[in-house]
């Protein structure tokens, strides 16, 4: 195994972690790992860990979805405005500068740690 | 549904989903809390049901990235494909440690995180100029 698909596979670890046990998506750790330890740019970094995050949250629903507890309407009502959202957020990402995605990042992780430890 | 429970999921979807292209995360920290306050759903089923909403949102996402030239598909797929390793790890981990010291830890590793992600912020501002989509690694 090379070391950078070793680095990939210990990402998914981490983040599959994280997400089972908290109930969050893995973004907030492939982000931040990407960048630190992939050498990734800031927009890359966010591009994929998008379509990493298809992948874990289509597993994790697939498996709730098999006892009953996904609601495919509910979740068509939020995830519609979502879509938008998304289009909104990655157009505006290209507008700013690479550094700045860090800077927000650094503040929702400390966002998140405060809330996981409350 | 009334039309201020209506307007309320919109506002959350769009903040969900507007935080999650600006800095790569699926949104489901929002999408969680939207559910159970504006559609009453169980905190079990908005969790179930975040991720589907997740699912859409970050394909748009991913799609919209992979326009500007910002995916590497290749090694986003090996993480989604290779998380469910995670999972079981974290189930087994979560039945020897106590979910205390696991919530530290994590939050210890997002603070370090930030530590960097800040630093990085602040003394590589002229590095940032750089055309998005640039292969380094």
């Amino acid at each position: 195994m090379s070391s950078r698909l070793a680095r990939l596979a210990v990402i998914a670890t981490v983040a599959g972690a994280f997400s089972g046990l908290f109930g969050v998506g893995g973004g907030t750790i492939i982000v931040p790992l990407l960048i630190l330890w992939l050498g990734y740019e800031e927009r890359e970094a966010t591009g994929t860990s998008l379509a990493a995050i298809v992948g874990i949250a289509a597993l994790g629903a697939a498996a709730h979805g098999a006892y009953g507890n996904v609601h495919v309407e509910e979740a068509l009502l939020i995830a519609l405005p979502g879509a938008a959202g998304v289009v909104a957020g990655t157009a505006l990402q290209q507008r700013i500068p690479e550094r700045a995605v860090s800077g927000v990042f650094s503040v929702v992780l400390v966002a998140s740690a405060v809330a996981l430890v409350l | 549904m009334e039309a201020a429970e209506l307007a309320g999921l919109i506002g959350v979807g769009l903040a969900a989903g507007l935080a999650g292209g600006l800095i790569g995360v699926g949104g489901g920290v929002l999408f969680v809390p939207g559910l159970v306050l504006f559609l009453s759903l169980g905190q079990l089923d908005a969790q179930a049901t975040s991720l589907l909403a997740v699912v859409l949102v970050g394909a748009v996402g991913a799609w919209r990235q992979a326009g500007y030239g910002n995916l590497r598909l290749r090694d986003g797929i090996v993480i989604g494909v290779l998380s469910p390793l995670g999972v079981l790890a974290g189930t087994a981990t979560a039945n020897v440690v106590s979910e205390r010291s696991l919530a530290l830890s994590f939050a210890a590793v997002q603070l370090f995180f930030a530590y960097r992600l800040a630093r990085r912020a602040i003394e590589d501002k002229g590095k940032a100029d750089a055309p998005s989509g640039v292969a380094n690694g």
